[in-house]
């Protein structure tokens, strides 16, 4: 799928939506590129139940509320998102930038604001010897192919949603073992007594322990060695789902020809722009003299960074600074 | 003040000095250690996962709920593992040895 846009933001964070805001204001369309498979960016993914007490006149507000509030401001601005994608390239184009993802989404647009703040949510990989061989072939961090398992023997390993869920589905078509460090979990009470449930009807094997060695050849596991108090034993292995959480990497930007410090995006303070014109970085992601990482620094970059936007969407233009408070023309684009 | 003694990646033993109020992550990675630390110290990643590796982990807060369904997503977790950013340094806990957990 193509698409034409004013601005592109990298980064569906509360950082990259409030950017629709500011842009929203100045007239700009924004389209939104995220690797996860939902808006929000670390506050949804790490912490959407954790209280944040800095945000300006919120004594106190959870991650996920943050999030749907921007959600509701933003509306009017209908932002674009194309979720469970990474930008993966950039390309000068005419009048612009063309920036294609890993799901093959090509989007054109005058100007790229990248909101990324750590990066990309990856999965976590296990510390494990040889690991990468065995990654795609009968290690996998998802399930893609249901139809590949039938049958076969799967180790899933883990305690939280991704690794219950996985074992309860994959429990009516495959021999389906659950590891984890101790017989808790804090996967949702649902699908812990589900689980609970299938182990005592013996449609799941639960084994107390932890990964120690993988056992294989040519990228296809054989078996696993895995520990628990101190002791080492083996189990044998046709498919291994390891489910760790997420972890952030930078991630292709590093490529673009952006400088960097330190995997940070270096940027002026007067406009947010990076080392390459009509490119710029906002929120955690970016560094300047006296950066902090919080996220009101992120919202204060973002109005900021719209100003100089503008002028590359509109080079003919004047902007004239308005007020939300008192501007009918803001007033109608808000739709209030 | 007073002094940890932390066991990196390498095997090389780092003396850091440690003063009250800091976190034991804080202090680790403020060293220039190899700790990653993704949250930023808010229990809610385990990047900081060390292990503790003398006497001292018996004048340690017991580890609440939060920081033991954190460590399932670690790797390798012992009976001595903890998250840094859960362990405010105090100065009973001069001369704490610590190890930087595989990652």
């Amino acid at each position: 799928m193509s698409h034409k846009t004013d601005v592109i933001i990298i980064g569906a964070g509360p950082v990259g939506l409030f950017a629709v805001f500011e842009l929203g204001l100045l007239n700009l369309k924004c389209h939104l590129i995220d690797n996860l498979d939902k808006i929000g960016g670390q506050c949804s993914e790490l912490y959407p139940e954790k209280p944040i007490y800095d945000i300006p006149a919120y004594p106190k507000i959870y991650g996920q509320e943050l999030t749907d509030n921007l959600m509701l401001q933003v509306k009017p601005f209908e932002p674009v998102f194309h979720l469970n994608q990474q930008a993966e390239s950039i390309l000068k184009v005419n009048d612009g930038w063309q920036v294609d993802t890993t799901e093959g989404t090509i989007i054109v647009a005058k100007c790229i604001v990248i909101a990324a703040g750590a990066g990309s949510f990856v999965p976590r990989r296990p510390p494990l010897e040889n690991i990468k061989i065995y990654e795609g072939k009968s290690i996998f961090y998802s399930v893609r192919d249901r139809s590949k398992l039938k049958n076969k023997k799967i180790l899933i390993v883990g305690g939280g949603d991704s690794a219950l869920d996985w074992a309860n589905d994959l429990a009516s078509i495959a021999d389906v073992t659950l590891m984890h460090r101790r017989k808790e979990f804090r996967a949702a009470p649902v699908s812990v007594s589900k689980m609970l449930k299938l182990e005592e009807d013996k449609k799941i094997h639960f084994q107390l322990g932890q990964l120690s060695e993988l056992i294989g050849k040519d990228g296809l596991l054989k078996k696993i060695k895995y520990t628990h108090e101190e002791k080492d034993d083996l189990i044998d292995v046709d498919f291994l789902f390891p489910f760790f959480g997420l972890k952030m990497e930078l991630g292709p930007i590093a490529s673009w020809g952006i400088n960097l410090h330190e995997n940070l995006i270096k940027v002026d303070t007067e406009k947010f722009e990076t080392s390459v014109p009509s490119i710029f970085a906002i929120g955690d992601i970016n560094t300047y003299p006296g950066k902090l990482k919080l996220i009101l620094c992120g919202f204060h970059e973002a109005a900021l960074m719209a100003q100089k936007c503008f002028t590359y969407c509109y080079p003919d233009k004047k902007n004239i600074f308005k007020y939300t408070t008192s501007s009918k023309d803001l007033h109608k684009k808000l739709g209030v | 003040m007073g002094t940890l003694k932390v066991k990196d990646r390498d095997g090389l033993i780092h003396e850091l000095n440690a003063k009250s109020g800091s976190t034991i992550m804080e202090i680790i990675r403020d060293a220039g250690l190899d700790i990653e630390a993704a949250c930023g110290g808010c229990c809610a990643c385990a990047t900081c996962h060390v292990y503790v590796t003398n006497d001292k982990i018996q004048k340690l807060k017991l580890i609440d709920d939060d920081e033991e369904s954190m460590l399932d997503q670690a790797f390798s977790v012992l009976n001595n593992s903890r998250l840094g950013c859960q362990i405010e340094y105090s100065d009973d806990l001069d001369g704490m040895e610590l190890t930087l957990a595989p990652e």
